[in-house]
């Protein structure tokens, strides 16, 4: 009961309220094409039949809900997942690169951390260059990164992870930083008193400590990641992924895939952030946190 | 990594004759700070006996937690010279030569009441099964057997900062440093705690070098109790106090009592009474 009063029912009701709102949208956006037609033909079209039209047009300039869900369920469910033409296809291709280079990305970012808390010089030589180099626009960047691993002979999958890698390192470094500062000084001093060699200070201290900081930069990690790799799969030419589907779906005018491609990739970006989110609560649970 | 050895349980009198644990000659510090250097301690000279317990007491600023951090090896002094144990605060740290009670419990949060009673164990190497068998006996010891499972948010503040006391005990150190352990805890509860301090005292034998600011805390506790005063951080004068082994919490409304409170509190009036002039 619990549950449906503070999970279903509010989240049940921001999400009518989008679908009422995407529906209106759609049949103001859509309007004026159906009114176009209507005058070229030289008919007058009712009311009724005007909104309804307007929701299922071949190339809408905003797609009715029901139209980019009937696109998932064809592309998910009924074209056979090894087809290029299948979403669950382009999806693992995105998946997969995503993954790792989060993986990656996340590993980077705690080894930097590690590197700049024990070290002043680190910390004052490597924090500006960490910052600096989130300011470069990625979409300028990405195309650069595959280019030049292509030519060093490096394709396929890691050029890609590698734009996320590039991407997730970021809020792992900077949250684990401040994680790894995190113990007072009263425990710190504790350790000092028990004469505890750093290994011993960082194992059962700063790293118990940053935990809750981890999780927190790895959900905005795991998010970043994913973009970084559709981003990632727009300048290989649109072979294959999520960014591959929407940029075909922009050469050719299929809105209705390209909505279908950006919903699918919202659902993976929440199961992601979900999945980090219910990790955080059982290492939680084992760390006593209060519930 | 050494193992810390178990010193057999029961001490001998003989062992804990008076032999000098802590000796400070001349002993100054000098923070420097932004607003210029602050002397938090000026021409410090104490010697603290094996068994004793000695209280510092004084208002804020006169230094006494600052003499228990260069104690501890927590603060360098800027001049004079310090032994703990016939060795440098330093080596004494290194050897692990006290256990160290601050002001909050600081307990490790992610860490159960027994995993943090183990934390000093693990860091000085000490093997898992006789872990076990101290955090047993240590929890015993300051009355939290059953509570080895629970995680400090479970816990009372009192609870918490007992358990902080069983951690400080369960390697077995001979000198107990305690920053002001009971004061953030309510007068009911702190009460109690000085009753059972006194007893583990009684038992253990060990030295205990006690930071307050309650009159009636340091007369009830200690041997000696060391009035200071700030503005250089000094000792003003050091009181003899010794009510006897076996003492209740009634032992507060004697003429003895009274009497000693009386001059802990005239000597802290006195240190403090030229600052005031000019505040």
């Amino acid at each position: 009961m619990n549950f449906i009063r503070n999970s279903v029912i509010p989240v049940g009701t921001v999400l009518i309220a989008i679908l009422a709102l995407w529906y209106v949208f759609a049949v103001i956006l859509n309007a004026p094409f159906e009114r176009d037609q209507a005058a070229r033909a030289n008919t007058t079209i009712s009311t009724r039949q005007l909104i309804a039209n307007t929701m299922a047009q071949e190339r809408p300039v905003l797609p009715a809900p029901h139209q980019v869900a009937a696109e998932i369920r064809k592309t998910v469910f009924d074209i056979s997942p090894t087809s290029k033409r299948s979403l669950v296809y382009h999806g693992w291709v995105t998946l997969s690169s995503t993954l790792l280079g989060f993986g990656l990305g996340t590993l980077l970012g705690i080894l930097l951390a590690i590197a700049i808390v024990h070290s002043r010089t680190l910390d004052k030589s490597l924090m500006p260059w960490i910052i600096t180099s989130q300011t470069v626009p990625i979409l300028a960047i990405a195309p650069m990164i595959i280019v030049v691993l292509n030519a060093v002979n490096i394709t396929g999958l890691l050029p890609k992870a590698m734009i996320s890698t590039y991407l997730s390192f970021f809020p792992v470094a900077v949250g684990m930083v401040k994680g790894l500062r995190s113990p007072e000084i009263m425990h710190l001093d504790l350790m000092r008193t028990y004469n505890a060699s750093k290994a011993q200070l960082f194992w059962k201290l700063r790293w118990p400590a940053s935990m809750p900081y981890l999780f927190t930069s790895m959900k905005i990690a795991v998010a970043i990641s994913l973009v970084g790799a559709i981003v990632g799969e727009l300048p290989t030419g649109a072979v294959a992924g999520i960014g591959a589907r929407l940029l075909a779906g922009s050469y050719y005018g299929q809105t209705v895939q390209i909505w279908a491609a950006l919903i699918a990739a919202a659902l993976m970006a929440a199961v992601l952030v979900s999945l980090i989110g219910l990790i955080a609560n059982m290492v939680n649970r084992r760390m006593g946190v209060r519930p | 990594m050494t193992v810390v050895a178990l010193r057999p349980k029961a001490k001998t009198m003989a062992d804990a004759a008076p032999k000098n644990v802590i000796d400070v000659k001349d002993l100054s510090l000098v923070f420097q700070t932004n607003d210029g250097p602050v002397n938090a301690l000026s021409n410090i000279n104490l010697a603290v006996n094996g068994g004793e317990f000695v209280s510092f007491i004084g208002p804020s600023g006169c230094g006494k937690t600052t003499l228990l951090r260069v104690i501890a090896d927590l603060e360098q002094p800027t001049s004079g010279t310090i032994s703990v144990n016939g060795m440098t605060p330093s080596e004494a740290r290194q050897k692990r030569g006290y256990g160290y009670v601050f002001q909050a419990a600081a307990l490790y949060p992610w860490r159960t009441i027994g995993g943090n009673i183990s934390l000093p164990l693990e860091v000085m190497g000490v093997p898992k099964a006789e872990r076990k068998e101290r955090i047993a006996r240590n929890l015993e010891l300051v009355n939290l057997s059953g509570f080895e499972k629970k995680f400090p948010w479970q816990l009372s503040g009192g609870m918490q900062q007992r358990a902080s006391i069983a951690r400080a005990l369960s390697f077995d150190p001979d000198l107990l440093l305690m920053d002001e352990p009971f004061g953030a805890l309510d007068e009911i509860v702190r009460d109690h705690l000085n009753e059972e301090l006194l007893k583990l005292w009684a038992k253990t034998q060990k030295t205990v070098i006690f930071v307050t600011h309650s009159i009636p805390e340091a007369v009830f506790l200690s041997t000696k109790i060391v009035v200071m005063s700030p503005r250089p951080g000094r000792i003003h004068e050091i009181i003899d106090c010794n009510l006897g082994s076996e003492r209740t919490l009634d032992i507060r409304e004697t003429p003895k009592f009274l009497e000693i409170a009386h001059r802990v509190r005239d000597g802290l009036r006195h240190g403090h009474s030229y600052d005031e002039a000019h505040l």
